[in-house]
């Protein structure tokens, strides 16, 4: 059995994972909250709210965008610095890329931090609705309206424009960097075959998709957005087109986060009654973490050995489940 | 637990150039008035408050994809409403300013077209700043002026001391032909209640009901013989038909209807229905068991322009018990 540790953070839990051993939550009212066993931190990281947080992928620091116009790297010591500034912006789409970048965006403007500080400017015709970057070399993608965007960061060279009409509200790469996805304000996800921009609709949702994973090796995009986990399967040249996504964990509820594990076969899948479910991908077999709970699900992530899995939710309802008993 | 499950009311701050919005805006930002509003404006150098929940933003609208040309939203909105949302329990409302020149359409539109904005706020209400000397040139001369008065649910009608009585008389009978459901308070430099413009509770079903349709025959036409508002009266309705009717009523005559508000007896039905929409986009909800003692009585109202009020009204007739 499962065993389950709940921490009440009395906030909004924007998002959750491990830093190390510790637990650690970034929170709507500015707060980063740290767990490890005996020992907690908090850290107040901004002066306002949490509107974007990221793992970096070396799982050392914690990366959050505020309300306070920063970014601040927040370490599990409780250490935190400002690594980018503009006050007086609200920064609500943050990525962290390859060479130590990080990219962060407010209303039309995406900035990218290289890692000696140098910070460079990518104004967009509309608003930026997310930003991402390909696994290799540094190009930044943006979602705005009507499009999504590749941009060169410090070569030259113009940006690639991928139409699609709408408004995309977020993006992500494969691992391998062969496709690029975009969340969109309708119930749909869309996607580009980068090397020929082929298009691939993935549309069929009730709700809007505002939780996205990729499994181990990127072989599945785990969704949130339906009664069930969504995954298109990205596992041949053509990605999920012409193909039917796996439905996992499916119940009269919508699914608000999903969370790939890192290396088996499984997702993490969070409820908008609070409820989490670890299903494995072949045989749909579905194993209880949480029981519902107060307030619909908002963060959820597993530690690197795939053996704990952090949750938080929108009234303040967080813990960590060690599914190792 | 309550406190992040209820929602969070939202007012709509529209009015032309010059008519005394930032005024108003200011009041709000200032005074004592025992609430917390985080604030959505688009011209953040004329607010001069230092407060962490003003917001700066850029108007930025989108047509939703759903084929539907009049379906189109505050994207930016969207993306502040979210973000606050992560900070309930820091304010009580929200109060959104729209720039001078703006149709209030999206902004309304977003409140119904948004899953997320829909179950986690409501629109209070649309409060419109009018300037009693210049209201009727602005009519004359920009679409938006008149649109503004039409979605309105409170209009200050500002500055009435620089007005004759019968230039203010003239002023209130254009108001009453563009929108007779609209609660119309006098002011100078702004001074009102804040609690006569803040929190009304949705739009106030009341009018609905007080305003007389013969009160629209009344006034004068100043512009156009068009019919710019509509008010139907029945007693029990059949469901069935009705929500069938307002589909395409709605569907046909969307682009000119601007706002559509309504309380509806449903035969067997022991509940009062509420429906409200803007341009084709209608919704609508049980509110409130009706009383012991209250009439059962169908009221619904358009407000638009170049209405078809035969087609409506037989439309409607025809959905009766």
């Amino acid at each position: 059995m499962p065993t389950l540790v709940p921490h009440d953070l009395d906030a909004y839990v924007v998002a959750c994972g491990f830093l190390g051993e510790a637990a650690v939550f970034a929170l709507g009212d500015g707060r980063i909250e740290i767990r490890d066993g005996e020992i907690s931190h908090r850290v107040e990281a901004h002066d306002g709210g949490i509107l974007a947080a990221v793992f970096t992928a070396d799982g050392k620091a914690l990366l959050t965008a505020g309300d306070d116009g920063r970014v601040a790297r927040t370490t599990a010591d409780g250490a935190s610095e400002t690594l980018f500034e503009k006050s007086g912006k609200w920064l609500d789409q943050l990525a962290e890329g390859p060479q130590g970048a990080i990219a962060c965006a407010a209303g039309r403007m995406a900035w990218v931090r290289l890692a000696d500080g140098t910070v460079v400017e990518f104004p967009h015709e509309k608003s930026v609705g997310g930003v991402g970057f390909l696994p290799k070399g540094l190009r930044l993608a943006t979602a705005t309206t009507d499009k999504a965007m590749l941009h060169w960061v410090t070569a030259k060279g113009a940006p690639v424009d991928m139409p699609w009409k709408g408004a995309h509200t977020g993006i992500t790469t494969s691992p391998d960097g062969k496709f690029l996805v975009t969340t969109m304000q309708e119930p749909a996800l869309h996607g580009w075959r980068i090397d020929d921009m082929k298009h691939m609709r993935m549309t069929g949702y009730p709700t809007k998709v505002k939780s996205i994973s990729w499994s181990a090796k990127g072989r599945f995009l785990a969704t949130s957005g339906a009664n069930a986990a969504i995954l298109w399967p990205f596992l041949t040249k053509d990605g999920p087109m012409g193909k039917n996504p796996l439905q996992l964990g499916p119940r009269d509820r919508i699914v608000s986060r999903v969370a790939c594990h890192p290396t088996e076969e499984v997702v993490a899948i969070g409820y908008d009654d609070g409820m989490v479910l670890a299903v494995r991908f072949g045989d749909a077999a579905e194993v209880l973490l949480r029981k519902p709970g107060a307030a619909p699900l908002s963060a959820l992530a597993w530690d690197p050995a795939g053996v704990r899995v952090a949750y938080g939710a929108e009234t303040g309802e967080a813990g960590v489940i060690d599914i190792r008993g | 637990m309550t406190n992040a499950t209820q929602p969070i009311p939202v007012t709509v701050l529209t009015g032309y150039l010059g008519a005394g919005k930032t005024t108003l805006l200011n009041r709000i930002l200032t005074e004592d008035h025992g609430k917390k509003y985080a604030v959505i404006v688009n011209e953040f150098g004329e607010v001069g408050i230092d407060n962490d929940l003003v917001v700066d933003t850029d108007e930025e609208i989108f047509e939703m994809n759903n084929g539907c040309i009049c379906c189109t939203v505050r994207g930016d909105l969207i993306r502040i409403l979210e973000g606050l949302m992560k900070r309930k329990g820091r304010f009580d409302a929200v109060l959104i300013e729209t720039t001078g020149l703006a149709d209030p359409a999206p902004v309304a539109q977003t409140f119904f077209m948004d899953d997320d904005v829909r179950s986690k706020t409501r629109l209070d209400a649309i409060v419109t700043v009018v300037d009693a000397k210049n209201l009727m040139a602005r009519i004359d001369d920009s679409p938006e002026a008149e649109d503004q008065v039409a979605f309105a649910d409170v209009i200050l009608l500002n500055k009435v001391d620089l007005v004759s009585a019968e230039e203010l008389a003239a002023v209130r009978a254009e108001i009453a032909a563009i929108n007779p459901y609209a609660r119309v308070i006098e002011t100078e430099r702004c001074a009102v209640d804040l609690g006569e413009v803040l929190d009304r509770g949705a739009f106030d079903l009341n009018r609905i009901l007080a305003v007389e349709p013969e009160f629209l025959t009344s006034g004068h036409h100043h512009h156009d013989e068009s019919v710019k508002s509509i008010s139907l009266k029945a007693g029990d309705m059949q469901p069935e038909a009705f929500f069938d009717w307002i589909n395409r009523a709605t569907q046909e005559q969307g682009p000119k209807i601007r706002r559509l508000k309504g309380i509806i007896a449903f035969e067997n039905d022991p509940e009062r229905y509420v429906v409200q929409g803007v341009h084709m986009i209608v919704e609508g909800d049980h509110q409130r068991a009706w009383k012991p003692g209250e009439t059962r009585q169908s009221r619904l109202v358009f407000i638009g322009r170049d209405l078809d009020f035969e087609a409506l009204k037989a439309g409607f007739d025809a959905c009766r018990a």
